[in-house]
């Protein structure tokens, strides 16, 4: 048996296939989206972080037995 | 501006949508990861030139877009592989009826000419306005409506009305070519 789309009327861009569309490709995007944060680029922006060129002001994290919190 | 935290926590939390917008894309899930990572280092680097204030994922929207456009160009006619490669970067298998439905639709989405595919994109899956796809894009906000209008009927189109022979010739069709 075939796939059952309704026949739908020729070159007619009507509301059910627009509203089709919009499903199917919010649901392709958002699939993706649901995935969340891969640790590739948690790592990445944490190394970038850490290393900060051209920006001398900012002091490094973790490996200094500082405290932040007094910061405010 | 500098990069403070929250800015930086606030990049970080784009990527989701990042990664959605250049699979959506491109089709193809290494190459949509490795645009999202350059991306990320552009935006970090030009984290300067970022107004405070303004619109960032429409900032990374636009550095990923401009991205994948001089890599397209580059790429041009090169392996396409979007099919395998997207399937791996899909968490759970849809069920069979469902998988075919989504190649079908992925594969008319790729055959859409690039401006439109991004308008749609933009528009109809990230949710940005007209105003701020127009911004993304460097277009005019009416160019991006009727880009979005275009992709639109495209869509239809081939998933929709090419696609009627699916359901066979009707019976007047058949009499008439004397189909047995």
């Amino acid at each position: 048996m075939k796939d059952s789309k309704p026949p739908l009327a020729k070159g007619g861009l009507n509301a059910e296939i627009q509203s089709r569309i919009g499903h199917q490709l919010r649901a392709m995007y958002d699939d993706v989206v649901r995935q969340g944060i891969p640790d590739r680029f948690a790592e990445l922006i944490r190394k970038l972080d850490a290393s900060e060129p051209g920006t001398p002001q900012v002091t490094p994290r973790g490996d200094l037995d500082v405290k932040n919190d007094g910061r405010d | 501006m500098p990069l403070t935290d929250s800015l930086r926590d606030e990049i970080l939390a784009s990527v989701p949508n990042l990664r959605a917008f250049a699979i959506s894309l491109s089709g193809n899930g290494d190459r949509a990861d490795d645009l999202v990572q350059e991306t990320l280092l552009r935006a970090l680097a030009n984290i300067d030139s970022f107004q405070p204030g303004s619109n960032l994922p429409a900032w990374l929207f636009t550095i990923l877009r401009n991205l994948f456009r001089s890599d397209y160009r580059k790429r041009r006619r090169e392996v396409e592989d979007s099919d395998g490669n997207y399937a791996k970067t899909l968490k759970s298998q849809p069920s069979q009826n469902a998988h075919l439905e989504f190649e079908e639709f992925r594969a008319a989405l790729d055959k859409l000419p690039q401006d439109q595919r991004e308008a749609l994109i933009l528009v109809g899956a990230s949710g940005f306005s007209y105003e701020d796809a127009a911004k993304i894009c460097g277009c005019a906000v009416g160019t991006i409506k009727s880009r979005v209008n275009r992709a639109r009927s495209k869509l239809s189109a081939l998933l929709y009305v090419e696609g009627t022979e699916d359901f066979g010739p009707d019976d007047t069709v058949r009499a008439v070519i004397g189909n047995r």
